[in-house]
């Protein structure tokens, strides 16, 4: 298992430079945009992994909240199961799928969050699942961060402005931002013996509200009409090429800090137990 | 090079970078703090 | 289901009891209500068509701000004496407590609004052209929404330090689409415009989900140390 460090990050390094390389050279230009569109190369691939890694946050959270209870884990085991064949039959079924998705990525993203909920149901001990929660959190705000600052950076020379405050996706962003900035507050300033118990509850709370900002945004768009940042519609095969590799690059980049960040939140806290435990042990004097 | 272009890949790097520094000074403290508790041992 | 309903009953009448007498709480809030309307009217300068498109943002932020007043003390009584620790370990559901103070709480943030309204129409020469009727499932609902995760957030934070800082960081993010939904109705209604009825709708949705969501999880937080 240590081996596999240093080989991911190897593999990280390779395939970010190649990554690099593609978007500012090999990638073609956007007639319309010019070459200020190459910032997608890193805004999107940046988006995405800062949502999957809040989504593992999510289920860390659960997970948390639902393993001490036999009966809410065999329940929440059902609903992770009946996701993904939901999807399934959804993406063959309903024809055509609202909101232009693709079936295969329905079908995908259904299977993706079972794997998801189960591969840390697997690997992850209940304490281990409270700091992939924080993890998770902590790495998904750095990327986030960079959503935010790479998106008004394209915004301005190409709309002329910095921020649309109709921009769904830029504004829903924000908005997760805000609450996960708010859920590591929350871990830090806590006091309490049951932090976890508490932020996994925060992070629940968080997570019913996604969809209810994306409506609200959604809804406040069409009463007043803004400009998309970023644009929508098909994509040049080329780009998207791109863009998936270098997706996968900051996934893998994402994998490497994630997993610095748990080995040095465990050893943190073994740390702190031992000097609890030394404290506890000293002669009065 | 577009100088827009320019600082959003800046951008991006210095904020992973910073997050990493973050995380690295953590680790030497730690290291420091077992260093400790070993030679109270 | 007559005793959680009763306990419900007798809680808030408890609280609603105490705060008659001691008056301290409600005072300081009408007085912050009072001059956050005024601060607010030497800020933006109000002319009669912009001030309808306005005021409607304005209004809800100093509700906001005033919510976030009497949240912050709605469980600072319950440390004094012990009487939390009293609650966790009676029979109660924590459920009942938690619509107790949640209940508590929507009365006495109403009794601000009630009286920030007035104050609000005068200094700004609000006169409505939509339907004003539709003001008040728009009032309801949205201090609900505020309300009901600020008890819950609000409980929250009692175990952390920086108590008063807490309630707001956590309670103004999840407060976002409810807050846009709490605006732009109010806009719509009083500049006639558009119709609030979606904004009503989702903010009917935003009640519904987070008051579950708050029954479900409340016991974790009543019982964490």
């Amino acid at each position: 298992m240590k081996r596999a460090f240093p080989i991911l990050a190897i593999l990280t390094v390779l395939l970010l430079s190649y990554g690099l390389h593609g978007a500012l050279i090999s990638a073609p230009t956007e007639q319309t945009m010019g070459d200020v569109q190459r910032i997608f190369y890193y805004h999107v691939p940046s988006a995405w992994t800062a949502f999957l890694l809040f989504f593992i946050n999510f289920v860390a959270s659960i997970q948390y909240l639902v393993r001490p209870n036999d009966r809410a884990d065999r329940i929440a085991k059902w609903i992770a199961g009946v996701v993904s064949i939901g999807a399934c039959i959804a993406a063959v079924v309903i024809r055509p799928i609202p909101y232009g998705m693709e079936p295969s990525a329905v079908a995908t993203t259904g299977i993706a969050i079972t794997g998801i909920y189960f591969v840390v149901r697997k690997y992850f001990s209940e304490q281990g699942t409270d700091v992939l929660a924080l993890v998770a959190a902590e790495v998904g705000v750095v990327f986030c961060t960079v959503v935010l600052v790479t998106g008004p950076i394209w915004a301005r020379p190409v709309w002329g402005i910095w921020w649309a405050p109709g921009d769904i996706r830029l504004t829903s962003t924000l908005v997760l931002w805000l609450i996960y900035v708010s859920y590591l507050i929350l871990r830090r300033f806590s006091n309490s013996s049951q932090t976890a118990g508490l932020a996994a509850a925060l992070a629940i709370f968080g997570a019913l509200d996604v969809p209810l900002v994306y409506f609200s945004i959604w809804f406040f768009r069409t009463q007043h009409p803004q400009p998309v940042i970023g644009g929508g519609g098909s994509i040049d095969p080329r780009m998207l090429h791109w863009l998936l590799i270098n997706w996968l690059a900051f996934l893998c980049f994402a994998a490497l800090v994630c997993w610095s960040r748990y080995r040095l939140e465990i050893l943190q806290r073994q740390v702190e137990e031992a000097q609890a435990l030394e404290a506890l042990l000293e002669p009065r004097s | 090079m577009n100088p827009y272009l320019c600082a959003a890949y800046v951008a991006t790097w210095t904020i992973h970078i910073t997050y990493l520094g973050i995380l690295a000074r953590r680790y030497a403290r730690l290291r420091r703090e077992i260093q400790e508790l070993k030679k109270r041992d | 289901m007559s005793l959680p309903s009763g306990i419900i009953r007798a809680t808030l009448a408890k609280d609603l009891r105490l705060e008659w007498r001691s008056k301290d709480a409600i005072n300081s809030m009408l007085f912050f209500a009072l001059l956050v309307v005024v601060i607010f009217s030497f800020s933006f300068d109000p002319l009669a068509e912009e001030s309808r498109r306005i005021a409607g943002g304005l209004i809800w932020v100093a509700f906001l701000f005033a919510a976030v007043t009497a949240l912050n003390q709605t469980w600072t009584r319950e440390l004094r004496n012990q009487v939390l620790d009293a609650y966790r370990v009676s029979p109660a559901p924590a459920n009942s407590l938690f619509l107790a103070k949640a209940f508590g709480n929507f009365i006495f943030v109403s009794v601000l609004e009630a009286l920030m309204t007035p104050l609000f129409i005068i200094f700004y020469n609000l006169r409505s052209i939509g339907p004003v009727w539709e003001l008040i499932p728009v009032a309801a609902l949205g201090t609900w929404a505020l309300v009901v995760n600020g008890t819950f957030f609000a409980a929250m934070s009692l175990h952390t330090r920086s108590r008063e800082i807490m309630l707001p960081l956590l309670l103004f993010p999840i407060s976002i689409p409810a807050l846009l939904a709490m605006v732009n109705a109010t806009t719509n209604i009083l500049t006639g415009e558009d119709s609030a009825r979606f904004w009503i709708v989702l903010l009917a949705t935003y009640d519904v989900v987070f008051t579950i969501a708050s029954l479900l999880l409340f016991e974790l937080v009543l019982d964490a140390e």
